[in-house]
């Protein structure tokens, strides 16, 4: 009785020290033990209550429903092993071992403490044994070695969901690293019991590292390379499998002001990812899967044969691409994927272009006017001022990086447009010739001189060049006029570009 | 037209058959003799013994096919698809024909027979007056490319046989159609897997509770650790096939070969 509160204020001061300086000694027993989920010793909940449950097992991106049972439960999981052939990319195809048909595995969903019933079958049409290795189970081989599985035959164990979290499961038989390189993994959610905080939409992605025989892209079906994967040189790496799996129609889709979980596991066999959204933070990362989140991150860390889920609310539509921030990897070698949120603009939030535009390519921005400009222009029709919108939306891709969205230039290094005294006084050929031809050596630009090198634009079309010019002369306090399509043909033909320049 | 055939059979009057039908085969018609050799297996049976002397055997040049398999059932009714007892097989031995004394249109005699237990490819043999190849002996023949005896440390003959590990074949060609390896043998790859007699061995024949637990986990991570060559990932898989059997499996894409062995060095 009277050991109790001398034990607490003997706690408290030493947690109370511990700020200000270590604490020498043992480690004082953490006072807010509500943080600690108790792991393995807290995940037997009891036999289990009710009849078998049949799981419900998903295709990525789509996530079983979440559990709303209160009681242990014996979940029975059929899982069939299906080596096919399915696309990697755009004309590449490649032999798959699949857990479920598709890669990644199928998603399963159970709550901590769930009795899990096992059914791994290896379909007839098969030629390799194979067998799974789930990270969610405590026991020797998390399943491997119970489930070894011949072609055309079947196997069943049984395990216990000790511990709550996101777990890989991959296939484990020699070479496992071929097996997981052809695609044999997935993703077991074991559910606290009282289940994850309601989220507006749950989404399951999976990266892999792919090598093949030929080059990124070479067409045809495309044999497994031990050697690059041995060397660790992937061909691709890529979410769900294969190069479309999340993008344009096959996108993630929400709505603004709707929270997003992604589950987001890493199959290996290699590669690390660097998960991350581009134009998005993750409000809350369940690191590796765990139990505690971490707030506000940009980029998370996501192990060969871990996991990690991720919240987030999106507050502005438009189109996010998720990357391997391992930044090659998502443009030369596939690591891409897109999520699109429609809903209202919030220019307070957010007030222009896609985010997606930064990164995949130089045009910015809508091109829906260049496109309105170039059919007026074939029907004889074309105005100034939609010259001037198509011109706004090409000077955005092709111009600002060096003279400013708002054609204020990088005083020392790039002249202004905006109410430039020097374009002022140029004819019209002369601006013309600019564009085309480049310009190069010192110029006084409003009082203030530049020496550096504009390089020639001659690989714009005759017409988005006059577009180009028609919106400058009209935009920043410039003096106005209009430059035709037939102007620029004329100076084209009459000057001579510089070596190298596009003709 | 089948129970006409067993009518004939069970009654002895077999006149329709071609004169030899129910002679076994010679034991050693369509086999090549093979030199004893030393041989690096990929998992040699214990530490100090990393070179395994292989005795003198003959081989088959090519895998049993069905044309083959058919006379032995024919001859042997106990291995016939619906006859065989169901210790000695699963329930799609021979599957794929379509009749126990018909291969049917799908199946080619050429082809080389699949879907057979390890007990059916050993009574085979045995009817043969031989036997089935020890995974030494077989390995010892898979190892030779066209050209040289032991190819496994070559990247090239390594990949082309993992080609075939990891596509899809969902009828074997013919046999023998390829080029023979360097013994004059033909299709040790690229064509079937193959029962060896002691498929097995590599987890269930071990003494000692200690060896059985490490071989246990030959096919996880420490499998690597007592392998010669952790780069001939090609014997790692046939092992890791082999090791997923059981005497009464079959599978679409196991079959066999027969050897015998020649009793004297010659």
């Amino acid at each position: 009785m009277r050991l109790l509160p001398a034990l607490i204020s003997a706690i408290l001061a030493l947690t109370a020290c511990s700020q200000q300086a270590p604490a020498p000694g043992p480690a004082p027993k953490p006072a807010a033990s509500t943080n600690d989920t108790g792991g393995s010793a807290k995940g037997d909940l009891g036999p289990p209550q009710g009849e078998p449950i049949q799981a419900t097992l998903t295709d990525a991106p789509a996530v079983p429903p979440p559990i709303t049972r209160k009681t242990p439960a014996k979940v029975i999981v059929d899982l069939e092993i299906q080596e096919i052939e399915m696309p990697l990319s755009q004309g590449v195809s490649y032999t798959f071992w699949t857990f479920g048909g598709k890669v990644p595995g199928k998603f399963i969903r159970v709550r901590q403490g769930d009795t899990v019933e096992f059914h791994l079958k290896n379909h007839p049409d098969n030629k390799m044994p194979h067998n799974i290795d789930l990270h969610a189970v405590t026991g020797p081989g998390g399943g491997a070695t119970s489930s070894f599985t011949a072609p055309g035959h079947a196997s069943q164990f049984t395990f216990k969901a000790l511990n709550r979290g996101l777990f890989v499961y991959h296939c484990a038989t020699a070479p496992v690293g071929m097996h997981i390189a052809n695609g044999m993994y997935g993703l077991i959610l074991v559910e606290p019991p009282e289940g994850l905080p309601k989220v507006d939409r749950e989404m399951y992605v999976m990266q892999g590292d792919f090598y093949t025989v030929g080059k990124y892209r070479e067409k045809g079906l495309q044999p497994f390379d031990m050697q690059k994967a041995i060397e660790e040189n992937a061909t691709y790496v890529l979410f769900n499998g294969s190069e479309g799996a999340l993008v344009d129609a096959n996108a993630l889709k929400a709505k603004v002001g709707e929270t997003i979980r992604l589950f987001i596991g890493n199959g290996g066999p290699n590669l690390v990812s660097s998960f991350h959204v581009i134009g998005e933070i993750f409000d809350k990362v369940y690191t590796e899967g765990g139990s505690h989140p971490q707030e506000n991150v940009q980029t998370t860390l996501i192990p060969s044969g871990g996991a990690a889920y991720v919240e987030f609310r999106v507050e502005v539509p438009g189109t996010y691409i998720l990357v391997d921030h391992s930044i090659f990897r998502a443009f030369n070698k596939g690591a891409l994927g897109m999520l699109k949120v429609e809903g209202a603009d919030n220019k307070a939030l957010y007030t222009g272009k896609e985010v997606d535009s930064v990164y995949l390519g130089d045009k910015a921005g809508s091109l829906t006017a260049v496109g309105t400009a170039a059919k007026a222009a074939a029907k004889g029709e074309l105005t100034k001022e939609e010259q001037i919108a198509a011109g706004a939306a090409l000077y955005q891709g092709t111009c600002s990086a060096c003279h400013g969205v708002a054609g204020a230039g990088i005083p020392g290094a790039f002249p202004p447009l905006a109410g430039s005294d020097y374009m002022k006084n140029l004819k019209a050929d002369d601006l013309i010739a600019i564009v085309l031809n480049g310009l190069q050596g010192k110029i006084t630009v409003n009082g203030s001189e530049f020496n550096s090198i504009m390089p020639p634009q001659s690989q714009l079309a005759d017409d988005e060049i006059a577009d180009i010019l028609t919106y400058v002369l009209n935009t920043w306090g410039n003096p106005g006029g209009r430059i035709t399509k037939a102007q620029v043909s004329s100076v084209r033909s009459k000057t001579p570009r510089p070596p190298g320049a596009a003709k | 037209m089948f129970w006409f055939a067993v009518c004939l059979l069970s009654l002895g009057g077999a006149d329709w058959l071609p004169k030899g039908w129910l002679e076994p085969p010679s034991a050693s018609a369509g086999m090549v003799q093979i030199d004893g050799a030393e041989f690096r297996p990929f998992y040699p049976p214990n530490e100090d013994e990393k070179v395994v002397h292989v005795a003198p055997f003959r081989i088959d040049r090519r895998p049993v096919t069905n044309g083959q398999f058919l006379r032995f059932v024919t001859w042997a009714p106990r291995y016939r698809r619906g006859s065989i007892s169901p210790l000695f097989t699963d329930s799609e031995y021979l599957s794929h024909w379509a009749a126990p004394l018909s291969l049917g249109d799908a199946v080619a005699a050429e082809e080389p027979v699949t879907r057979v237990s390890w007990f059916a490819a050993k009574s085979y043999c045995q009817w043969r007056g031989a036997r089935l190849p020890t995974e030494m002996e077989w390995e010892l023949v898979a190892a030779a490319d066209e050209r040289s005896r032991d190819a496994r440390t070559d990247a090239a003959f390594v990949a082309r046989t993992m080609r075939w590990y990891s596509e899809r074949t969902p009828r074997p060609p013919a046999v023998g159609r390829g080029a023979p390896n360097y013994y004059g043998v033909y299709d040790m790859h690229g064509l079937v897997w193959e029962w060896v007699l002691d498929f097995n061995s590599n987890l269930v024949s071990a003494d000692s509770r200690e060896k059985l637990s490490e071989d246990k986990q030959r096919y996880c991570g420490s499998g690597a650790l007592s392998a010669t060559d952790v780069s001939d990932y090609a014997s790692f898989m046939r092992i890791a096939f082999r090791s997923s059997l059981q005497a009464r499996f079959t599978t679409k894409n196991l079959g066999f070969r027969c050897a015998s062995s020649t009793g004297a060095e010659s």
